[in-house]
């Protein structure tokens, strides 16, 4: 069970400004029910630029909803400019602390109130310009760049805790540590291993799409199918076979026999082709 | 405040009948049971009579069952045998949807061997069974040992033990069976049953925590995974952890007498649970074969909730219960088992086990049919999928998530 403070349960059983607002001057919406957390936060201004008014609505975990609740708390009150300045850390604080793996929620409450005041100005989203880097949960180079800076990130495992990113199948995970890297302005290391099988994922995507397109694909398509990578896990290729070869009762044959050979000798003779569902 | 413990398949409350018998264990009759006295001797004989408890549970020869130290140990013991008596075989076939117990190890075999290994995962289909066909065309020459799980802990969905062995049998490759969810609760007979190795866990059947069995049929190769003493006939070093086994065997014993129960009076209390939870909350879908499933277990999925939120909520009125979601697991997607089954992202973080024993009552079940709905309803409120135009659709996910 997770360590929960008072303060947090408090905000999770008893959720402060819970509901829409109708004409509200900022809404922000962020996350998805695939992620398995989402929030969406309204405030009104009164005349004098103050936030008068704040409600949200939130699908997530304790931490969610009791960050969620905080937030509006916090910003209730105070003019705008102040609101901006409010961080993931602060969010955390008021609730006395989160368990470090949850930190993501308290990140999730500041995006909003980002993208709420984004919504206001009529400006386009500063954190979502960037290149998404992490494609499992949406998370873009600027969020992990903040997220380090801000909160003095160390590893990877934190960058995952603070946003999401490389929490799921863990494909982004290169990406993240060169970041990491950028960001600590540390140099790569010069000396590059190069053994193979201690190909870093993303090469082996790249190797693997090659022999696909340059040998697997023609041959298919002359049966009337075609071959899809639906991921790489380790030495697992999940493909999928489409067209002729997707109703065809052989393909497990023309999985093993022919794709899985090709596969083996000509990126790394460990690798495992499994069809996906 | 009353604890409405419907947690069943993460552990049993150990029974007050099984503690009875365990006491003087830790007390007069602390001898070794290896020991060359009379003293010792006595309790010797307990462990014995406690190993032939057992065996009559499974239909087993008592000689057939080493003691372990938890079902984790006796699914480790059973594949790394395997895997020692056929070092030229590398290829294993198990299941997507099976425990750590047996999944990481799987998984972790290159690390802790040096070799390499070929792992099959058998998918399931989107009611978590197995597709019996999939599993023949999967096995080959160069397969060491099948492990596939009687029934799941998180669904109860049993798979075709009984054909699966036999069709392993037929091409002479090693079965092992983590029967840890489906020992006591549903019958097992292991003269009828051509397994090699099956894993049971005290603590799932209302013995105490840290006490397992691996049975291993006579004439399957075995090779030792803790080594030391003679104990166990040399097949399992360590001084036997004697109050537990004795506790083991008459759990076993009641297990066998409350089978009966167990597949009427549970089973009801369980539909009864189930089919109010499906009619009286909208978009609250069923995981896992309404039928071929364990009779204490049900899994239900409530879409656009959050089932940490749930757990949390329930644990204020002191129900216990557990759930796939994301956020309870310490990961960031939702169990194994309910991404292997395609259970849609909306309701795979809503997910709910309640697995229910002989100990649950029909009062507690319609207290939880009083606690729960309302739950759900208050959190939907709060959800921003949670609109009213929300009928019968499962909501789209803008994320790409690797889970599928
Ligand atoms: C199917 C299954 N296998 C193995 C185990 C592990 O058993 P133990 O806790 O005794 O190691 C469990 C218990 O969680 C289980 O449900
Ligand atoms: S792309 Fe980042 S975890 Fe999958």
């Amino acid at each position: 069970m997770w360590e929960y403070t008072d303060k947090v349960r408090d905000h999770f059983m008893n959720p402060r400004n819970v509901g829409e607002i109708e004409n509200a001057d900022g809404i922000g919406e962020v996350g998805s029910l695939a992620c398995g957390d989402a929030l969406t936060l309204y405030f009104k201004l009164d005349d004098t630029g103050k936030i008068a008014d704040a409600k949200f609505k939130t699908f997530g975990c304790a931490s969610a909803i009791a960050s969620s609740s905080a937030l509006t708390e916090m910003i209730k009150g105070i003019p705008l400019e102040e609101a901006e300045k409010i961080t993931n850390q602060d969010i955390a604080e008021y609730l006395g602390g989160l368990p470090k793996e949850k930190m993501h929620c308290s990140v999730m409450g500041r995006e909003a109130l980002e993208a709420a005041i984004a919504y206001y100005r009529g400006i386009p989203l500063p954190m979502a310009e960037g290149e998404v880097v992490c494609e499992c949960f949406g998370v873009t180079d600027l969020e992990v760049k903040r997220a380090i800076e801000e909160n003095k990130l160390q590893t990877v495992e934190e960058i995952t805790n603070f946003t999401k990113a490389g929490g799921g199948c863990g494909k982004c995970i290169p990406r993240l540590e060169e970041i990491l890297r950028e960001v600590r302005h540390e140099a790569k290391p010069l000396i590059l291993d190069q053994r193979p099988g201690r190909l870093t994922t993303l090469q082996k995507i790249k190797r693997i799409e090659e022999v696909l397109e340059r040998e697997v694909r023609p041959a298919l398509r002359k049966d009337g199918g075609d071959i899809e990578l639906i991921d790489v896990d380790g030495d697992f290729v999940i493909v999928s076979l489409r067209g002729a070869c997707g109703t065809c009762k052989k393909s497990q044959t023309t999985l093993k026999e022919y794709v899985e050979k090709k596969l083996r000798e000509q990126v790394l003779d460990t690798l495992i082709v499994e069809e996906g569902k | 405040m009353n604890t409405v413990y419907m947690d069943n398949n993460a552990t049993t409350r150990v029974a007050p009948e099984v503690v009875e018998v365990m006491l003087p264990y830790y007390s007069d009759l602390y001898g070794n049971p290896s020991s060359m006295h009379t003293f010792g001797g006595q309790v010797g004989r307990a462990v014995e009579e406690a190993r032939g408890r057992i065996a009559s549970l499974l239909g087993a020869r008592p000689d057939e069952l080493i003691f372990t130290s938890c079902g984790t140990e006796s699914d480790s013991t059973a594949i790394l045998s395997a895997l020692q008596s056929f070092p030229e075989k590398r290829h294993i076939v198990t299941t997507r949807v099976e425990h750590p117990a047996v999944k990481n190890l799987c998984e972790s075999l290159d690390k802790l061997t040096g070799h390499k290994h070929r792992i099959t995962q058998l998918p399931v289909n989107s009611d978590g069974t197995l597709d019996l066909a999939l599993y023949e065309e999967s096995l080959s020459d160069e397969t060491a040992i099948v492990s596939a799980m009687w029934a799941n802990n998180e669904t109860g969905v049993i798979f075709p033990i009984k054909e699966m062995a036999e069709i392993a049998k037929s091409r002479g490759i090693l079965f092992h069976t983590d029967a840890v969810q489906a020992v006591g609760k549903i019958p097992i007979n292991l003269s009828q049953v051509p397994i090699d190795f099956l894993s049971l866990s005290g603590h799932k059947l209302h013995a105490p925590k840290g006490i397992g069995v691996l049975y291993v049929r006579k004439g399957t190769p075995f090779v030792p995974f803790i080594i030391g003493g003679h104990q166990e006939h040399g097949r399992r070093g360590g001084t036997e952890n004697v109050a537990s086994i004795v506790g083991l065997g008459k759990a076993c014993d009641m297990a066998a007498k409350q089978m009966q129960d167990e597949n009427t009076r549970v089973k009801a209390l369980r539909d009864k649970l189930e089919d109010g939870l499906l009619a009286s909350i909208p978009h609250a879908l069923l995981n896992g074969h309404k039928t071929l499933r364990l009779p204490n277990t049900t899994n239900i999925s409530f879409e656009y909730v959050e089932g940490e939120a749930i757990l949390l909520h329930l644990d204020r009125f002191g129900i216990c219960a557990s759930s796939g979601s994301a956020c309870t697991s310490g990961s960031l997607e939702p169990s194994h088992v309910m991404r292997a089954m395609g259970v849609p992202f909306t309701a795979a973080h809503g997910s709910i086990r309640l697995s229910l024993s002989v100990y649950n009552t029909e009062a507690e079940v319609d207290f939880v049919l009083e606690k729960l709905p309302p739950v759900i309803a208050q959190l939907r409120e709060m959800s921003p999928f949670w609109k009213s135009e929300h009928k019968g659709k499962i909501g789209s996910s803008q994320c790409k998530c690797s889970c599928s």
